[in-house]
């Protein structure tokens, strides 16, 4: 039954935390299921059993009954304060990061998340982390509230301009999981998706060193396509020739760009590959320069994808 | 229970004021009810402003040192002055009550007149105060042009300032406008001992209004 | 006493039309500049459906983009306007003016045996402040609408684009109105009760306003001076919700949610009060503790004010803080169970009539219940940090705003109906309107509950695929509950047409004093001063007739 339940209502169990919570889930669902039962069979039996058969119908006068009241106020006080400490404590023992835990610095900003490993390695919108360490995540916001919501670890925490919160968990099974943005945060705030990787030791080692693993054998337009969904291009450029944030990337390769300062250039490789590490070098005419540098944050291969996947966007 | 009778029918025209509303059976219920409610406007004033006072000592706790050497651009004579009009029309207020109580209709305007000429005299201090935080460059938000040292920290305490002393402005312009509309009746003789509520209440109102400025003059202009 | 209790409609219904409220003096500058708090009542009671309407309208086209994960009709920041608009006027221009503002203000004097409110202008100005801010609200509408979301966190609404400025001044007016309908009925409970009728002979729904009233008094100031404050951020950057500039955003989640739980008690204690005066009638026996039900009314909404921190277990506040707001929440779980007791307790042993208004009473009971017990979910601090900003909250508080008040509104719009208009809408059509809201409810938000608590993050304009089983019952369900709303309306809408006051003084057989005037009341309520004979709830004794002499012309 509480298996039938937990698949009903709660997705799968991924951090050692989920369980925990789960468990005060599940006792606060039996205690609802019992008191709404006798709530609704209370009600349904009542008005079958006393149904009016006349207007003359006399009703005994009962104006209270201590003992079934205090019954009924002390018996449910009893239970919720039950559900009270054992939802703060668990709560309390999600607070306190382990010493020896992993730790991320992650960044939140319309809308994406970029993440730095201790080694200053960056990733956008993917965090890899080992398997088998606690884990914990240092967050901070560049703009407005965020929040970072790993619904199989069952953590969550807002994230804050100017301020760190953070969050910590131990994953149960090295797989690939959802991150998801819980506090609204405008236009994108829907697409501000990540994917957490809990990686073997060597998984981990190699993404430090290359990236992901799938990389190698995707075409490079392809991991470009990736590149520009998972790292926020998505956001300011459209590739239906709509006009974004940024200018759009429908067709502009081989197109010459006309700049704010007056000078123009043709769109080729070095250009794309400026555009990208250096985005405040040149701005292209009626947009604002608000594009943050992917230097650091992309590595070799993505740019060069992005690229390629511009070339191909005729 | 069932026999409660009262006897019925109380709806007796015996003693029929002018100023008794048609939903009232007497003066004293009709004086009781205005003074409930003016009790009530009064709390959401004060919750009004405590939303204020709240933010401010928020404020206060995380920069105790900016606010302190923020609040040496005010000057403390220029609000002790403006407590003390404040203080004086608070008893020229009460006085002017009692007037109405006692049908003294003379007196009831003289007090009227003292305490809007006190009201007068707040305003023009506090046009002198703001003007030199104008000259100073010392407005909130947008506006703040202020050069000195502690520029960045002393900005939140004057939108504060200029927000709270603002509010309370308002209300001390709009207790003018209250009082001369009393005076005007006043000199109508339309207030006596038996009828005296409108002026009964705009003193709760400003007896409130002077309240808040003894407790924003020293969160202000003394901080130690 | 001729015994012509509680029969049905049709018998008492012969009496000739007579000059009432709504036939007196009836031009329409008549109605523009009335003091009258049954006229003002029915002009609430018209603005504020118009506007759950409106919104309700809004609802079913999120509902429906969100049948599939893509783009359906409309894209991310229409959809993110829509979802604010939905919330914002169903909570400021509906829900908090909706029980107080119509059913209290026709009700509230005529249950005392009152002429008016306490001041019968003030009411009317009341009304007009309150379409001042509709009409605020409706031209940042048009005027290219608001992407906030009806709570308007910082920082992003102090940087977003909109006419947000106008909308929180909007909101601000409309909280005059609020105040002002609050004081209003404190003085009246106090001062204007009939001869005879201590605190404890008073109806329920009574006491359940005069809480509400309290509420609104109290905390409707500070939502005031916030939006004032977000505004002053917007316009003139003066940091205090500003990180950059020294200040602090969470600030404003603490003075937001400051008035908004508060709030919350604003919208379902009359819910509750409406359910109390219902229940006894159509059990036709005497409220089981009438006292704990009060009181329970009263505690609510005192706890009320000190547990606004539960919506702020992510902000970052404070451990100390989030155990104590935890705890402090769950002792509100118990006045709301207490009064869950007493209805029942009422049914047991009683005459049970399942009409309209009763089937309305059960289904706030069945649906209160679960929007109750679904909040021990979210007192629980490690479950709320799962649950938080998902589907779940939306379905919990939909299932105490919408299957608690709403519903309890709806109902008591039937409960009162035939003292309103002196006509009976069609009982039998009523009825079934009544259950397809019902079911259309539960299908909608029960898969809510499921999309929720599995992780599917509440204003998301797209979402992952495995949701898309609980979004497609859901927008299924909202068709449904739309459909029954609609064929509610229209049932008691179709009443109206009638020619004949049809409905009887007393079709219910209540013992409550509105009961004791002809339907429709006339211009002055009563003839003469009514006084106490009996106890609201007291069905030993035959229900006091209306007084007629003089009354029909």
């Amino acid at each position: 039954m509480n298996r039938f339940l937990e698949n009903l209502f709660l997705p799968p169990q991924a951090s050692t935390h989920a369980k925990v919570v789960d468990d005060v889930f599940l006792f606060v669902t039996w205690v609802n299921i019992i008191f709404f039962i006798i709530v609704a069979a209370a009600a349904v039996f009542f008005c079958i059993k006393y149904k009016r058969r006349s207007a003359n119908d006399r009703t005994p006068h009962v104006t209270h009954n201590l003992t079934l009241e205090l019954v009924w106020s002390i018996i449910p006080l009893f239970i919720v304060m039950i559900i009270f400490f054992w939802g703060f404590q668990t709560y309390m023992v999600a607070r306190i990061a382990p010493n020896d835990a992993f730790e991320v610095q992650a960044t939140a900003k319309k809308w994406l998340w970029a993440f730095e490993y201790p080694d200053g390695t960056r990733s956008i919108n993917e965090l890899h982390v080992p398997f088998g360490r606690p884990v914990r995540v240092v967050l901070s916001s560049e703009d407005v509230l965020h929040a970072f919501f790993l619904k199989d670890f069952r953590v969550k925490t807002d994230v804050l301009p100017n301020r760190y919160t953070e969050v910590w968990f131990e994953a149960t099974k090295p797989g690939e999981y959802v991150l998801q943005c819980a506090e609204y945060c405008g236009k994108d705030h829907s697409k501000m998706l990540g994917k957490v990787f809990v990686d073997s030791k060597a998984d981990y080692d190699r993404f430090i060193a290359e990236g992901p693993a799938d990389w190698k054998t995707m075409p490079p337009a392809e991991l470009g396509k990736m590149t520009y969904e998972q790292a926020g291009c998505v956001s300011c450029h459209s590739l239906d020739g709509t006009k974004g944030q940024g200018p759009s990337w429908k067709g502009i390769y081989g197109q010459t760009h006309q700049f704010n300062d007056g000078t123009s250039q043709v769109v080729d490789e070095n250009y794309i590959r400026q555009s990208i590490e250096n985005p405040q070098g040149k701005i292209v005419k009626g947009f604002e320069g608000i594009m943050p540098t992917y230097q650091g944050l992309l590595r070799e291969k993505q740019i060069n994808g992005v690229i390629a996947y511009i070339k191909s966007l005729k | 229970m069932s026999s409660h009778a009262v006897t019925a029918d109380h709806d007796s025209h015996a003693h029929h004021d002018p100023n008794l509303q048609h939903h009232f059976a007497e003066m004293e219920q009709q004086f009781e009810c205005s003074k409930i409610g003016m009790w009530l406007f009064l709390a959401t004033e004060v919750l009004l402003f405590g939303g204020l006072f709240v933010g401010y000592g928020l404020m206060q706790g995380q920069h105790p040192e900016a606010f302190k050497s923020a609040h040496h651009h005010l000057d403390w004579r220029m609000g002790a002055l403006n407590t003390i009009v404040l203080l004086v029309s608070s008893f020229t207020m009460v006085m002017a009550v009692w007037s109405a109580q006692t049908n003294n209709q003379k007196a009831l305007i003289r007090n009227l007149i003292l305490t809007i000429g006190c009201a007068c005299t707040f305003m023009v201090v506090k046009y002198f105060e703001y003007s030199h935080k104008y000259h100073e460059g010392l407005l909130p938000g947008a506006f703040y042009s202020y050069t000195g040292p502690h520029q960045n920290a002393e900005f939140v305490f004057f939108s504060f300032y200029f927000m709270m002393t603002g509010l309370h402005g308002i209300h001390v312009t709009a207790g003018i406008v209250v009082l001369c509309y009393l005076l005007v009746q006043a000199r109508k003789g339309a207030y006596n001992a038996s009828y005296y509520t409108p002026i009964d209440l705009t003193g709760l109102y400003w007896h409130l209004v002077d309240l808040i400025w003894i407790y924003l003059f020293p969160l202000f202009y003394l901080i130690s | 006493m001729a015994n012509t209790v509680t029969s049905s409609p049709t018998k008492t219904g012969t009496a000739p039309p007579h000059l009432n409220y709504l036939t007196e003096n009836n031009t329409l500058k008549a109605w523009l500049t009335t003091v009258d708090h049954k006229r003002l009542g029915l002009m609430y009671l018209g603005a504020v459906m118009s506007f759950f309407f409106i919104a309700g309208a809004l609802a079913l086209l999120l509902r429906l983009e969100l049948l599939t994960p893509k783009q359906d009709f409309m894209d991310s920041a229409t959809y993110n306007k829509v979802f604010t608009l939905h919330g914002a006027i169903m909570v400021f221009l509906f829900i908090i003016p909706s029980v107080p503002a119509a059913l209290g203000n026709f009700v509230l004097p005529l249950m005392l045996g009152a002429k008016d409110v306490a001041f019968p202008r003030l009411n009317l100005a009341s009304f007009y402040v309150y379409c001042t801010g509709a009409v605020m609200a409706l031209v940042a509408i048009i005027g290219g609408g608001v992407d906030t979301g009806w709570t308007f966190y910082t920082p992003y609404s102090t940087t977003t684009e909109g006419p947000v400025g106008l909308m929180a001044m909007a909101v601000f007016v409309l909280g005059f109105s609020s105040i002002f309908t609050g004081i209003n009925f404190v003085a009246t409970v106090h001062k204007l009760r009939a001869p005879g009728m201590g605190w404890f002979q008073l109806p329920l729904f009574v006491w359940g306003i005069y809480a509400t009233a309290l509420i609104q008094v109290l905390a409707t100031p500070v939502l005031g001076i916030t939006a004032v404050l977000m505004v002053m951020e917007r316009a003139f950057h003066i940091g205090i919700f500003d990180a950059r500039l020294g200040g602090d955003p969470v600030l404003f989640q603490h003075f937001f949610w400051f008035y908004s739980h508060p709030a919350v008690y604003i919208m379902i204690l009359p819910g509750m009060a409406i359910i109390s005066d219902i229940i006894p009638v159509f059990s036709k026996k005497t409220m089981f503790g009438y006292r704990a039900i009060g009181f329970s009314s009263v505690s609510i909404a005192f706890i009320g004010f000190l547990v606004w921190g539960h919506h702020m277990f992510t902000s970052g506040q404070s451990d100390l803080a989030s155990a104590i707001f935890a705890f402090l929440t769950y002792l509100v779980a118990i006045p709301s169970g207490i009064k869950i007791w007493n209805w029942l307790a009422t049914m047991y042993q009683g005459s049970i009539d399942l009409r309209t208004p009763m089937l309305y009473a059960m289904s706030f009971l069945l649906l209160f219940a679960i929007g109750g017990l679904t909040g021990l979910y979210l007192g629980a601090i490690s479950v709320d940090i799962h649950l938080h900003d998902t589907y779940f909250v939306v379905a919990h508080f939909h299932y105490v705003m919408m299957g608690g008040t709403v519903i309890a509104f709806i109902g008591g719009i039937h409960y009162w109906w035939p003292k309103m208009f002196g006509k009976m809408y069609n009982e039998k059509l009523a009825a079934i309107a009544c259950w397809l809201v019902f079911i259309g409810f539960n299908v909608t938000f029960l898969n809510q509950f499921m999309m929720g608590s599995q992780g599917m993050p509440r204003r998301y304009w797209t979402y992952l695929p495995e949701f898309q089983r609980y979004h497609v019952g859901s927008t299924i369900g909202s068709w449904i509950l739309g459909f029954g709303l609609v064929m509610a309306a229209g049932v008691l809408l179709a009443s109206l047409r009638k020619k004949e006051y049809d409905a009887g003084d007393n079709p219910w057989g209540a013992r409550t004093m509105e009961w004791e005037t002809v339907s429709p009341p006339i211009t002055h309520n009563f003839e003469g001063q009514p006084v106490l004979r009996h106890g609201p709830y007291d069905f030993r004794v035959e229900p006091t007739p209306a007084t007629v002499a003089g009354g029909r012309h």
